[in-house]
């Protein structure tokens, strides 16, 4: 009996290790405030650094979303990517976590819930409209912002070589 | 007498669409500028000029379309706000800017589904081809032109502090703009910014 308990849980932790990051809303930080969330938007010493907004309900985000999930495995430098949805805090549980879990989602994930939006845009970068999807690069102490839909994991790694 | 509205559409339409093809996105109206008058189609099937509004004392020129979440968010408030306003001379005009060959739930056909399933009192009108928006400078939906009784642009931005929760708003930007004008007073904040969706053009 015990041998068999003992097999069974080793193929759970195993199955476990073998599967990606199972998702569920313990793992994704929420942001009521943008003033809690500003420092995740600081660049990294020594590493390639990825911001990007999305949504769920945001087709063009969804579409790009590969691609930056790519770069895990194709970026030869280090890289982190945050992606900071812009669902509603209401809907993480029902529509976030199952969609992070359906597509095997590698980066790391948070949600900025925060609803004066006219407050805190401009933080992110003047020139940003408001819409979505939007990215940010740090590399090499320097930033960039990208208002633009990414269509190939070459885009994005040339944006990523841009970035002076 | 229109054609000279047409070409001077034309020629309006031509110089933001070389901006935006050239990636710069700030083209378009800013505040201060006078709007050029256009006609739409609109889904009761007539078409929609700003001109035919004699009694106009502005308009509220509103970027919207049938998809996005933020724009259904503030469809509730662009009907109170029509109904509040337009009897003072400002009327909303709702316009989906949107290619529906990229979001089919954003066609003609749907449009004229919504307007009669919320019963808008005002015109959605239907940007064919999407050459008014880039004329405009809009960059999502929804994306509000505050416009005074000379067509002039008074303000651009969110129609309120608020998308997510109509009960927890603060400032009502539009309607605060729209009182500085009929005061006389100078309209703070002229723009401000709001999260949206992207418009809808197809890749070419």
């Amino acid at each position: 009996m015990l041998k068999f308990l003992l097999i069974i849980s080793f193929f759970q932790i195993l199955s476990h290790t073998l599967h990606s990051q199972n998702w569920t809303e313990k793992n994704i930080a929420v942001f009521d405030e943008f003033k809690d969330f500003e420092f995740l938007l600081e660049g990294k010493n020594d590493t390639t650094y990825i911001v990007n907004f999305w949504a769920t309900w945001c087709g063009p985000c969804v579409k790009e979303l590969p691609y930056f999930e790519e770069l895990h495995s194709t970026y030869k430098e280090p890289i982190i990517i945050l992606l900071v949805s812009l669902d509603f805090k209401k809907h993480l549980d029902k529509k976030v976590v199952p969609f992070l879990n359906k597509h095997n989602i590698q980066s790391d994930v948070v949600l900025l819930e925060d609803g004066r939006a006219n407050d805190w845009i401009d933080k992110v970068d003047p020139s940003w409209s408001g819409a979505i999807p939007i990215t940010m690069i740090y590399k090499d102490g320097e930033k960039k912002f990208f208002e633009q839909e990414f269509h190939s994991t070459e885009e994005l790694i040339e944006a990523i070589g841009s970035v002076k | 007498m229109k054609n000279s509205f047409a070409s001077f559409f034309a020629i309006g339409a031509l110089l933001p669409a070389l901006f935006l093809i050239f990636g710069q996105t700030h083209g378009g109206y800013h505040v201060g500028d006078t709007v050029a008058d256009f006609t739409l189609k609109s889904t009761s099937g007539n078409y929609v000029s700003l001109s035919d509004y004699k009694d106009a004392k502005g308009y509220i020129v509103t970027f919207t379309c049938n998809h996005c979440p933020y724009a259904i968010m503030y469809e509730d408030r662009f009907v109170e706000l029509h109904n509040k306003y337009a009897p003072m001379g400002y009327p909303v005009i709702a316009i989906n800017p949107n290619d529906p060959a990229v979001k089919p739930e954003d066609s003609f056909d749907n449009m004229a589904v919504r307007a009669a399933e919320k019963s808008f009192p005002f015109v959605y009108l239907f940007d064919d081809q999407q050459k008014l928006f880039p004329v405009f400078g809009a960059t999502k939906t929804p994306h509000i032109y505050l416009l005074d009784g000379d067509m002039k642009v008074r303000y651009i931005g969110a129609l309120d502090d608020s998308p997510k929760d109509p009960d927890a708003v603060e400032v009502k930007y539009v309607e605060n703009a729209i009182a500085a004008i009929e005061a006389g007073e100078k309209i703070d904040p002229e723009t401000t910014k709001a999260i949206g969706c992207s418009i809808k053009v197809a890749d070419k």
